[in-house]
């Protein structure tokens, strides 16, 4: 599926960056020529392959329920582009 | 008195624990020569208060009789990947602006215990992404090699680890850190004459490293021989509970396993490798290093790994599609930069800010990401992928059924000039097809530089591993170094 | 009023309407820690102080899954006769919003912890006969639960705190099994009561421990499903009855209207009792889920799957069937068991001795009534099981008689004390002894002789008229079977 315009603003949108009508175009063959070489995948015979879920064999370790962070607000807060009475704060949010 | 610099990181360990200079002599040194060195653009934030007291804990632990710590002495550069407690990091972007990290890496905080001081954070490709280290926020690091030809075309020193590797080949520090996500590593080391392991997906820990992609990211150590590059790995290394994918394994004692005997070794060339207009100097110095490995003891079979043509495409649909979730959590709220148009609302001001702060490199990999992972494509795309990661997998097993390491070229060129790619990201990704197999597969591998090419630029040569073969990888690199003899330097020029 | 065994049917303008409804209940794992971080998560904290680095999602931090929540799911989906995955990974589901600071939340969508199970519900408790019903589960993955964002704080910008950032959740996904609001409502009631009884969650929905997004459709009885709409984060049992009523009345009215029902997310105003469009959500519902690179996939062995199978106490249909063997009335057993306080309450008061049916009858009348008048629960209830079943024994051994056991009971209640300390102080112990009960009821007699005559002659209802006095003249402390057997000597 060839990747145009419309389908550059899309996943902008999606992915929330920003792009004026002039660059999503610009970007478009760019994408469209990446993703075509990428379809060369397709070509591999995957019947029967599982995809891969660990890099190296290794077991998922789970922690004990034990409280050993929190209490850092200073911390959390410290790189905040903006803080007020210990809370973040963005612009209003209407749901 | 000889000059410091010129020293790596055994030879300044073993010369602080001897007293043949002091630690803060050896720090001074290369302060001094960063200092000097500006032009190169290789560090984003220097940090000589952080090597001078690293130093002077050294000198005073001498002076009071105590055993000296691993790397006690031995000051360092820091990838701009991890974070290190209160100093900037930005990952080479701009939407990092203005952030502290409160908390120190893990692998930073084991090479500081070691002993380790810091000249400073790293320059790089802005999140990794890249091979030639130009598309960092904060410009290009200019490579201090050369052409032979006498134009002095500024020279890419390659990506992502750019700044580690020009660095070290300027001698502005002994060894640096470096990532790996898909040679990021190795192929910078082989454009710059130095030497750089990443070690087995899981060795080291990602816990306070910014993430490009976790699958695939791995730190290593950087250096100017296999030896320093093993005692830096081992100081690096190590199970971290913090990090979920961490392996819990024991800290092998890689300098001390040294050899350069590779009798017993089976090394497996990979006849998938030689690619379609790979240059003729790329293919004689394979053939020599497969020479050398002969001498080394080493037996010389040829090998398939029959998916590799598929690692590249495979690699840019995973790394793009962890990446694009991985850098979501850059929107303004929490840290960094934040972009708030005249009257936006939240979703505007995620959009602005991550507009003004990305890259055009990142954005594209961040689109390319979200397209294969969006409704309808996942399948086609990522799970695809993630299925010939498997049979990547298993070409290396199978091989390694066979033989012991695969020795490879690093990069199918020599570091070209900056600007010379950017226009075709194809033509920039492809410079990674002979590192990618093997960041995909988790396995260690190696570059240790092998020769100059005709415009007198270094050649590096790849050792890849069984997972967990470090120590293999290291003799194996080890075996070549001794008999290629490389100490060819760029001349300072800046 | 509606038979509760009818089929629930709403009547529009052009006949009866079905309504279908499925439940996804957001459950919060009981646990000290957070599902990938260390931060506490006790409700209530000052804003921002139970987050962590990695709950902030700074640059380069990851998480490690917390056993205790892997744990709590799989002890529920035992509770549910759900299947169990031994192998399950996590994914993440990505958007953007202010409450979620990595930008994606970590939960299960391709290989969910829990596989199917099943609920029972009853749809009358009080009628033993009424029909029950299974309603199927479809899954129960884990997941993160977000952030909190405040809106009254500020003319222009909205408040983030994280302290929710990371607590876990169950998600437990009904199948649309359920065809009416009391269906629906039963449910939640019996979801909840289970996961109380298994220790993992909570149920404090007052809190947001626990909240349903309600999934409503209507179609012609017998037709293929309708398309549904999502009500997000109803918070109580009654809600989800008013969602399912008004949604499905709504709904009918758009399309009876010549209108067409969008699949939507909506919001439900307890205020106004009515559901409407919430648009924030509506734009971007393309969630790019991928296996978590930063976590392996979640390996279960037999061990922990037996310790977790172990560690189940009795569940209510159990417990309630256990009663009921006892003797226990039907209404009494599913009163009894329906909340895990009152029924570990009650089991301690048998294990203390108590007789079942006494000890029911007492505990659902006597006890409950006096928690309910005083604004108390079971678990702040003045009297223990020791005390009850101590008061319990001087009725059965006749030491008390019902009325003495409700003077005592009061003023334990009052005072803290156990039920034979008060006899003894008080002499409130029974009398049976008939030397003194006829010296009373002779007293009586005489004082009444006209009431004597007029029984005599064949007025019988003065009986309790002579009982009444007699017991009042003994200070309610006679035992009312000795009492009535000497007052017909008496009065034959
Ligand atoms: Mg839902
Ligand atoms: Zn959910």
């Amino acid at each position: 599926m060839p990747v145009d315009t419309a389908t550059v603003k899309k996943i902008a949108s999606l992915a929330r960056i920003a792009i004026s009508d002039e660059d999503a175009a610009k970007l478009a063959p760019e994408l469209d020529n990446i993703m075509g070489w990428i379809e060369q995948l397709g070509e591999v015979d995957t019947k029967d392959v599982a995809p891969m879920t660990a890099v190296i064999p290794n077991h998922l370790r789970l922690r004990e329920d034990v409280v050993t962070d929190g209490n850092v607000r200073d911390l959390v807060l410290a790189n905040a582009p903006q803080a007020e009475h210990g809370f973040f704060t963005v612009p209003k949010v209407i749901e | 008195m000889t000059d410091l610099t010129d020293l790596g990181v055994a030879a300044i360990r073993d010369g602080v624990r001897e007293g043949a200079f002091s630690a803060r002599e050896v720090a001074n040194a290369f302060i001094a020569k960063v200092q000097s060195a500006k032009v190169l653009n290789a560090f984003l934030v220097e940090t000589p208060d952080h090597a001078i007291a690293a130093a002077d804990a050294a000198d005073a632990a001498k002076a009071a009789g105590e055993t000296l710590k691993p790397l006690a002495g031995v000051p360092i550069g820091m990838k701009d990947l991890f974070c290190t407690k209160d100093v900037p990091a930005t990952a080479a972007s701009l939407i990092l602006e203005g952030f502290s990290p409160t908390y120190e890496s893990t692998v930073s905080g084991k090479l500081f215990a070691a002993g380790a001081g810091m000249l400073g954070k790293l320059n790089m490709d802005q999140f990794a992404m890249g091979s030639s280290n130009e598309t960092s926020a904060f410009g290009n690091v200019i490579s201090p090699w050369r052409r032979n030809d006498g134009g002095n075309a500024a020279l890419a020193p390659g990506g992502s680890s750019g700044g580690s590797s020009a660095a070290i080949s300027a001698r502005l520090c002994p060894a640096a850190t470096g990532t790996d996500t898909g040679g990021s590593i190795r192929q910078p080391a082989a454009f710059t004459g130095i030497s750089g392991i990443k070690p087995t997906y899981g060795r080291c820990s990602r816990w306070g490293v910014v993430a490009f992609s976790s699958s695939l990211d791995q730190a290593g150590p950087m250096a100017r021989d296999v030896r320093d590059c093993a005692i830096m790995l081992e100081a690096m290394t190590g199970f971290d509970p913090k990090d979920a994918t961490s392996l819990d394994l024991p800290v092998p004692q890689w300098e001390a396993g040294l050899s350069a005997d590779l009798k017993g070794k089976t090394i497996g060339i990979p006849k998938q490798y030689r690619v379609d207009n790979m240059p003729p100097e790329i293919e004689a110095l394979w053939q020599q290093g497969i020479q050398w490995a002969r001498d080394a003891g080493a037996e010389i079979i040829e090998v398939s790994l029959p998916h590799t043509k598929y690692a590249l495409p495979a690699y840019y649909i995973i790394a793009p599609a962890e990446a694009s979730s991985n850098l979501a959590r850059y929107d303004g709220v929490r840290y960094g930069l934040r972009d708030l148009p005249e009257g936006a609302n939240l979703q505007d001001m995620y959009a602005a800010t991550r507009a003004a702060g990305f890259g055009s490199e990142v954005k594209r990999r961040i689109m390319i990401g979200t397209y294969v992972l969006s409704a309808g494509f996942y399948d086609a795309y990522f799970t695809q992928a993630s299925k010939v990661r498997t049979l990547i997998a298993r070409d290396f097993e199978q091989a390694f059924e066979k033989c012991d390491l695969l020795l490879t070229p690093t990069a199918p060129s020599a570091a070209f000039a900056l600007g010379e790619k950017q226009a075709d990201p194809i033509a920039m990704y492809l410079n990674d097809v002979f590192t990618v197999p093997a960041s995909l597969a988790g396995l260690p591998a190696m570059s240790v530089p092998g020769g100059l090419d005709a415009q007198g630029l270094p050649l590096g040569l790849q050792i890849i591993g069984r997972p967990l073969d470090e120590q293999g990888v290291l003799n194996a690199g080890l075996a070549i170094e001794q008999r290629a003899g490389f100490v060819a330097r760029p001349e300072a020029w800046w | 009023m509606a038979d509760a065994t009818a089929p629930y049917r709403i009547t529009g303008e052009t006949g009866e309407w079905e309504v279908v409804v499925g439940l996804e209940v957001h459950a919060q794992v009981t646990s000290n820690a957070k599902l990938f971080s260390g931060a506490a998560t006790a409700f209530g904290a000052e804003p921002n102080t139970q987050v962590s680095l990695v709950d902030a999602a700074m640059p380069g931090m990851l998480p490690v899954p917390n056993r205790e929540c892997i744990r709590q799911a799989v002890r529920t989906g035992m509770a549910i006769d759900a299947q169990i995955n031994k192998w399950s990974r996590f994914d993440r589901k990505n958007y953007f919003y202010a409450d979620l600071p990595q930008g994606y939340q970590i939960s299960q969508l391709y290989h969910p912890i829990v596989g199917e199970g099943a609920i029972d519900i009853s749809l009358d408790e009080k009628n033993p006969d009424a029909s029950g019903k299974r309603i199927g589960v479809e899954r129960i993955h884990v997941e993160q639960d977000a952030g909190k964002l405040m809106h009254d704080q500020h003319p222009t910008r909205s408040y983030v705190d994280l302290n929710r950032s990371g607590v876990a959740l169950m998600e437990i996904v009904s199948k649309p099994d359920m065809r009416s609001p009391q269906e629906a409502g039963a449910y939640l009631a019996k979801l909840r009561s289970i996961l109380r009884y298994v220790g993992s969650c909570d149920g404090n929905m007052d809190q947001g421990s626990m909240r349903a997004d309600v999934n409503v459709s209507v179609r012609k009885p017998g037709d293929e499903f309708g398309t549904r709409t999502e009500t997000k984060n109803v918070n109580s049992v009654r809600f989800v009855m008013q969602v399912v009523e008004q949604e499905a009345k709504r709904q009918v009215a758009v399309i009876e209207a010549g209108g067409r029902i969008v699949q939507e997310t909506r919001l439900y105003d307890p205020d106004r009792g009515e559901t409407r469009s919430m648009r924030s959500k509506e734009d971007a519902h393309d969630y790019r889920y991928f296996p978590d690179p930063d976590l392996l996939p979640l390996e279960l062995d037999d061990a922990f799957l037996e310790e977790c199978r172990a560690s189940l106490p009795e569940l209510p249909d159990a417990k309630r069937a256990r009663y009921e063997a006892a003797g226990i009335t039907p209404y009494q057993a599913a009163v009894l068991t329906a909340d895990v306080d009152s029924a570990l309450w009650f089991d301690t008061l048998l294990e203390a001795g108590a007789k079942p049916v006494a000890a029911a009858n007492w505990t659902t009348s006597e006890l409950f009534g006096a928690l309910n008048r005083t604004g108390k629960d079971i678990a702040t209830s003045p009297v223990s099981p020791g005390q009850a079943a101590e008061l319990l024994g001087l009725v059965a051994d006749g030491t008390l008689s019902g009325s003495l056991a409700k003077q005592v009971f009061e003023i334990m209640l009052e005072t803290g004390d156990g039920a034979a300390k008060i006899v003894d102080e008080r002499g409130l112990k029974q009398t049976s002894d008939t030397g003194a009960i006829e010296g009373v009821i002779a007293g009586i007699l005489a004082a009444n002789a006209d009431k004597v005559e007029q029984y005599k002659g064949g007025k019988e209802a003065l009986f309790g008229f002579f009982v009444g006095q007699t017991m009042k003249a003994m200070q309610g402390k006679a035992n009312p079977q000795v009492v009535n057997e000497l007052l017909k000597k008496a009065l034959a």
